[in-house]
């Protein structure tokens, strides 16, 4: 935590006299009190210094209000805190609450978008959405059509919105925003509508673009120095983000980042990971296909990128790059380092240095991923950084129209979107992991504007020496990519966790339980059943003087599509249904903000 | 129970108002074969399965393109999701022409709540399109069970005429 301390008044003494917004922003994430920001603070620790709530008294935890958003779809994300003002937010169609903490939750705002339903069909995988963010007297919300508005944080009135992307040709958002200094950072999604991704800033005063870098495209498109950008510490060189593919393919590449961001105030770099290169049939797009399934680490006020680090070189099995960077400072061999923790969707859990972009670590963080053997970490290796893959679980080696069983992870990753936590004091990760692998066949698929363009047909089943359950929470060591404990989940883990100073860890599950452990142990302390599936993120404040807790259920998202009606495995032979256990017997929708306390 | 549960998510009342009619003629058994493709005596497309097991062509590749084009927003074989309903039952509740004209037309469902349900329109959809038979009997033989979830097993070859056809049609 010292360090923490030490980083926040450096970046304080650099940012003296720019007259930065995000003075207001880093002000308020500094204050434990609040909850400023979707991640918890700009390192996406997700961590909170309260504790009042702690290991020796969770397990007295009670409901304290709740709140209905009324809407059903799946909820994502959290609320924000920002003194005794809470901003709640909903999926499609992406109403926002303001509610007075001071006055029982009475609502002193409300807004409520228009817009076309049309975008409904084109977001593959529900219409959930990642929550609002503030900065300097403003809530911004990024809607499922692209839309961003800026709105008056005391009144809900709109001072601006601006257009980010074109639903009619599949582009969507299911994204918070990063705001940055005078800045927003904004993503985009539609991977499987042959979107070519692109992260853009956006001037918070008014709306103007800034600077936007695309995932691939012309060195002036995806903002590189050939001789300055670095990938494993070598120049990218010329043309990178267009010499790995074949002909236009790029134009409808993928590559979007629709995930979570960091930022180093120090270092001035934004961090992000960019998702799968369309199409999902790898024959289609001979090459590495650069710069998807991509860690990125750019600047912040120009976009140009200081490194890359592309996690796995031409995709075939939709293992997207868009998870969280969380951003450390520990020691590693008594060294000091600046670090960045990433749990990937392949399956492999990285540790690099943020300034960098070296390489430290690469492990698997469930024991099941078969995908590849391991990453190679020999420099003098021709194969340096890149994954070995096995010939048997390669989509692209076994070709087009066969069915390649049995790969570990499935598409949706040992982790998907939902974030994990870091805890300094303990100095572990805190992981919700899915635990599924799958069979992938891929197939020719054609391209037409804002229609799907996926090109593969998937199965997805637990793995078959499994504890019987599609889930994990594991408490993780960056430092030597270990797993220090694990706690099977019947469903998959698609809430992200919160880590306390009172030395608690808190999740939801697919069932819609709240769970706390014991950061150390991971014992659990204490579980409640709130009234839907929980794909939301934990987060913690307080009001009053007095520390809460709150968590969003309403299933949904990928998980309330792929596990709704539960998995069977097409290889125990015909006639095995219904093997796993299927969410609907468990859980129904509903969007519900659920509060907890101790008691008084 | 299935069935009235799909009318209630989904809000399909009218189109199964609709085809009520249908329900004496029988819309299920293959009547007759043509290349590889089989019809019922209606004329309408539909599954067969031989007494080994052997699934015909079409239903198999219905399997392969529901998965591909269908399943992200409707769920594992014609199940259904926390987002769109069960296909599997909505292929014996409709008109192959009904399912035809919702499938190339789109269609939406206002309910509220965020909950608007909205199928998009796959008519320029080659993808889609192409291969709308086949998804169509895969769906109609998941909502009677004759293929069970999962991976189907035996098929028939691919004929010669359904190979034309798929790359007339995918241009």
């Amino acid at each position: 935590m010292k360090k923490l301390t030490a980083l926040t008044s450096a970046v304080a003494i650099c940012a003296a006299g720019m007259a930065t917004a995000n003075d207001d922003l880093q002000t308020k994430m500094d204050n434990p009190n609040n909850w400023a920001i979707q991640t918890g603070d700009y390192a996406n620790t997700r961590y909170s210094e309260l504790d009042q709530i702690n290991r020796d008294n969770v397990g007295d935890l009670q409901v304290a209000w709740t709140f209905s958003t009324g809407v059903l779809r799946g909820h994502e994300g959290s609320p924000l805190v920002i003194g005794e003002t809470m901003y709640v937010h909903t999926p499609f169609p992406n109403i926002v609450y303001a509610l007075d903490l001071s006055n029982e939750g009475k609502i002193l705002w409300k807004y409520e978008p228009k817009q076309d339903p049309d975008v409904i069909p084109v977001m593959c995988c529900d219409t959930v959405n990642r929550g609002v963010a503030y900065s300097n007297g403003q809530i911004y919300l990024h809607q499922a059509d692209t839309t961003i508005v800026a709105l008056d944080a005391k009144t809900g009135a709109v001072n601006w919105s601006v257009k980010n992307g074109d639903p009619a040709i599949g582009e969507t958002n299911t994204a918070t925003v990063l705001p940055v200094k005078d800045k927003i950072i904004v993503g985009i999604s539609g991977g499987e509508f042959g979107v070519r991704g692109s992260v853009t800033a956006y001037n918070t005063a008014d709306g103007s673009q800034a600077w936007r870098a695309y995932s691939m495209g012309p060195d002036s498109d995806i903002l590189v120095d050939p001789a300055a950008t670095t990938h494993l510490g070598e120049p990218v060189g010329e043309n990178s983000g267009t010499n790995t593919w074949e002909g236009d393919q790029w134009k409808i590449g993928g590559g979007t980042t629709w995930g979570w961001y960091s930022y180093d105030p120090d270092l001035n770099l934004v961090y992000y990971g960019t998702g799968n290169p369309s199409t999902w049939n790898p024959a289609q797009r001979p090459g590495d296909n650069r710069w998807s399934m991509t860690i990125m680490a750019r600047d912040a006020d120009t976009g140009m990128a200081k490194w890359f680090y592309q996690m796995t070189p031409h995709d075939e099995w939709d293992y997207d790059g868009i998870n969280e960077m969380i951003l450390t400072d520990q020691a590693i061999n008594g060294e000091a380092r600046k670090l960045l923790t990433h749990f990937d969707r392949n399956g492999f859990g990285y540790t690099m240095d943020r300034e960098t972009g070296e390489l430290l670590v690469a492990e698997k963080f469930d024991p099941v991923v078969n995908w590849a053997t391991h990453v190679e970490m020999d420099k003098s290796s021709d194969q340096y950084g890149r994954p070995q893959v096995v010939a048997q679980y390669s989509t692209e080696q076994n070709g087009e129209d066969v069915n390649s069983t049995n790969i570990c992870p499935a598409a949706l990753g040992t982790k998907d979107q939902q974030p994990a936590a870091y805890s300094p004091k303990t100095e572990l990760f805190y992981v919700p992991t899915n635990h599924v692998c799958m069979d992938y066949e891929p197939f020719r698929v054609s391209y037409t504007a804002g229609q799907p363009y996926v090109g593969a047909t998937l199965a997805m089943y637990p793995p078959s020496d499994s504890h019987g359950g599609m889930g994990n929470f594991i408490a993780w060591d960056g430092k030597k990519g270990e797993i220090v404990w694990s706690l099977p989940e019947q469903f998959s883990v698609w809430s992200g966790a919160l880590a306390t100073a009172g030395d608690v860890v808190f999740y939801g599950t697919l069932e819609g339980f709240l769970k706390a452990v014991d950061a150390n142990t991971g014992e659990e302390l204490y579980k409640f059943k709130t009234p839907s599936g929980i794909i939301g993120n934990v987060m913690t404040y307080t009001s009053g003087g007095k520390q809460y807790v709150g968590i969003l259920s309403g299933v949904g998202g990928w998980a309330g599509i792929g596990l709704a009606a539960g998995l069977t495995n097409p290889n125990d032979g015909l006639g095995a249904v219904g093997g796993y256990a299927a969410l609907s017997d468990y859980t129904a929708l509903g969007g519900q903000l659920t509060v907890f306390k101790l008691p008084d | 129970m299935r069935v009235s549960a799909l009318v209630l998510m989904s809000g399909l009342a009218l189109a199964f108002a609709q085809t009520a009619v249908t329900e004496d003629i029988d819309n299920i058994t293959a009547a007759y074969s043509e290349d590889g493709r089989y019809f019922t005596e209606d004329d309408v497309p539909t599954y067969n399965i031989q007494e080994d097991g052997t699934i015909d062509w079409l239903t198999y590749s219905g399997f392969r393109r529901y998965h591909s084009e269908c399943h992200v927003c409707h769920g594992p074989e014609g199940e259904g999701s926390t987002y769109a309903p069960a296909l599997k039952n909505s292929a014996i509740d409709m008109d192959y022409y009904d399912f035809v004209d919702v499938v190339t037309n789109g269609r939406k469902v206002v309910r509220g709540g965020g909950g608007d349900s909205v199928m998009p329109a796959f008519g320029e959809n080659a993808n889609v399109m192409c291969y709308l038979d086949d998804i169509y009997v895969y769906l109609k033989a998941r909502g009677t069970e004759a293929v069970p979830r999962g991976r189907p097993r035996a098929k028939e070859a691919k004929s010669d005429v359904i190979r034309a056809d798929e790359n007339a049609c995918l241009g």
